[in-house]
């Protein structure tokens, strides 16, 4: 009885397989290559516990005694690390603050525009630099603050100011990088605040001009109060990767320039350099799965609270 | 009283003008940089080092051009190396994301479900920079080839929901009847479902092909011949190349060799020949990208 049954079980596996052989083959390739480039390295997320050696990569490299070796390199007397996680953290923190409150409002005025034209043209001009590389974005902001060339630097001098070395003074770049990812971000961002500003009634905004609303009014307590739940689930979506830090950004736009580290390392470019520029698996990847760990965390912890504030939002 | 009611609504307040200031302030705020490279690639060196860039050249010259076509070599090949890898990552890249995503659309499909989970799993957790580059080195050996450009960035989660999500949307009837007729599934997705998915594909290449166009970060992890570098790494390296000579050496020969290439314009006009395909083409493809980020927008 029970051969049959797993026999026939069988059986109806191989005829499912038969029946939609073209659907499995065509979900193959794809599925081999997040096997290769996503599955296979988080695999490798072990080489944090592990002495790399070259001859042992990954998987044949002996454990490292005892097995936090790598996380007590990582953590105990190691201020480049500490500062390159806080920056991290202080800076997205302030990139989402900040470009949340932006893209909103950029959105209202977009949505209070009346001629069509400027609005169309405006909007497609706002978010070009969307679409550019982080490299061109660093040689517009090099054209902008360089010592001799900047065009900053002129209007400071043409005002009768001092120059400023931007590349040698920390202090000015968290700012200098909040105006870039604006820059770079805003009007890309203003575009899915826009769409859910077109989806409310517009029963709505009759009943408050019927009931005397001015325009600012209407505003206030019709389109914020229905944008909030859109509002809320990006950020918490954004909360979610905050240990990710654009590394094109913080690579390419302040050049890398070890003067700037102690206001602009982050964990990204930390690792990139502890990897190939020192050489170092064991702190690199210790920083990586350190990264990877609590990322994922994150991510899942807010995107349940994503989906308890509205069914259906989240990525899962 | 519709058109009284419109008339109330387009008054113009002071609000209102404010309104079309910000709106036009941020609107010159994105472009001023690109209109700024655009003069700087036209400004001569001295002028720059004098005056600094601004809007319109004080002193015109085509000499950063000159330069850059008098030694077009490097541009030639990492242009064909970015177009080679754009076209081919764009189109492979599209069939391959395609064809998963129809796989997912099929609700009654055994096994559906773990396939699905399986692509989600890699959009919420990765092993990060170093396990990646270990793997790529180490076991796939893709260091200095073309593939390294190339395969790493076929396959996204993003885009296979995105797509997935669209061929859902399409009465399942439309797949019964062709499988009645006896199509086979490649049939059925090549000839009916790619061309109905024609909106969101579109939206779906643009963002993959301008992905490979600005990528720079594989080539910077992978590749380190001259001859496999793409337009952003060579503007990189010439970046950092100006860079070092600027910082490393200040004796008087280097320095006058310095004043006499046109440094920061041949950077710009780098600049423009890099980011020029983009800008010529930004205007016929913008409304795509609007429509792809509302649909992205909706569900993930």
């Amino acid at each position: 009885m029970i051969m049959t049954n797993c026999k026939s079980s069988r059986n109806k596996l191989l005829k499912t397989i038969q029946k939609h052989w073209q659907l499995y083959m065509m979900a193959l390739p794809a599925m081999v290559l997040l096997f290769l480039f996503s599955y296979l390295p988080m695999g490798g997320l072990v080489v944090a516990f592990k002495r790399y050696t070259l001859e042992g990569g990954i998987f044949g490299s002996p454990w490292s005694d005892p097995w936090y070796k790598n996380f007590e390199l990582l953590f105990r007397n190691n201020p480049d690390a500490f500062i390159a996680i806080r920056n991290t953290l202080l800076l997205n923190a302030m990139f989402i603050a900040v470009g949340t409150v932006f893209s909103v409002t950029l959105a209202l005025c977009f949505n209070e525009l009346h001629s069509q034209i400027y609005k169309k043209i405006t909007q497609s001009i706002s978010f070009l630099p969307y679409f550019i590389s982080s490299v061109v974005v660093g040689i517009f902001v090099s054209g902008l603050l360089a010592y001799d060339t900047g065009s900053i630097n002129s209007l400071i001098v043409t005002l009768g100011g001092k120059k400023i070395n931007f590349y040698m003074e920390p202090k000015y770049w968290p700012f200098i990088l909040l105006v870039v990812n604006i820059w770079k971000g805003a009007g890309y961002s203003s575009i899915v605040y826009l769409a859910a500003i077109s989806g409310i009634d517009g029963a709505y905004y009759e009943a408050a001009e019927i009931d005397g609303a001015t325009r600012m009014q209407q505003i206030w307590y019709v389109t914020l109060p229905l944008l909030r739940p859109t509002v809320i689930i990006l950020t918490i979506l954004s909360v979610g990767r905050i240990m990710n830090a654009d590394f094109g950004l913080f690579y390419n736009v302040t050049r890398d320039i070890p003067t700037l580290y102690p206001t602009v390392d982050v964990i990204d470019t930390y690792i990139y350099r502890a990897l190939r520029k020192i050489g170092d698996i064991g702190i690199s990847s210790a920083t990586g799965f350190f990264q990877s760990v609590v990322s994922f965390v994150l991510v899942v912890v807010c995107n349940k609270i994503a989906n308890k504030i509205e069914e259906g939002s989240a990525l899962f | 009283m519709n058109t009284m009611k419109s008339s109330l609504r387009q008054r113009v307040t002071l609000g209102h003008v404010l309104v079309v200031i910000f709106i036009g302030m941020f609107a010159a705020m994105c472009l001023y940089p690109f209109l700024l490279v655009i003069s700087g690639s036209f400004t001569t060196n001295i002028a720059a080092k004098t005056y600094g860039f601004s809007l319109i050249p004080r002193e015109f010259t085509t000499a950063a051009y000159k330069t850059l076509f008098s030694n077009s070599q490097a541009i030639v090949s990492a242009y064909k190396v970015t177009v080679f890898v754009t076209v081919v990552g764009t189109f492979l890249s599209i069939v391959i994301n395609t064809m998963i995503a129809f796989t997912l659309s099929r609700q009654m499909l055994p096994g559906r479900r773990i396939i699905n989970l399986y692509v989600l799993i890699t959009m919420l957790f990765n092993g990060g920079m170093v396990p990646w580059y270990l793997i790529c080195t180490r076991y796939l050996h893709l260091q200095d080839t073309i593939f390294a450009l190339i395969v790493p960035m076929l396959v996204g989660a993003w885009d296979i929901f995105l797509i997935r999500n669209y061929f859902q949307s399409i009465p399942n009837e439309m797949y019964e009847c062709a499988k009645i007729d006896g199509a086979g599934d490649f049939y059925i997705l090549f000839r009916i479902y790619f061309p109905l998915g024609k909106p969101v594909i579109a939206t779906v290449v643009l963002f993959t092909a301008l992905g490979y166009w600005n990528d720079w970060w594989h080539a910077l992890m992978l590749v380190e011949v001259q001859s496999l570098q793409p337009l952003q790494m060579l503007l990189r390296a010439i970046i950092s190349n100006i860079q070092f000579l600027q910082t490393m050496d200040s004796s008087p020969q280097v320095q006058q060799m310095m004043a006499s290439i046109p440094g920061d314009g041949i950077r710009m006009a780098l600049v423009i020949i890099t980011t020029g395909p983009i800008i010529l083409l930004y205007p016929f493809i913008q409304r795509y990208f609007v429509k792809g980020i509302m649909v992205g927008s909706i569900k993930g």
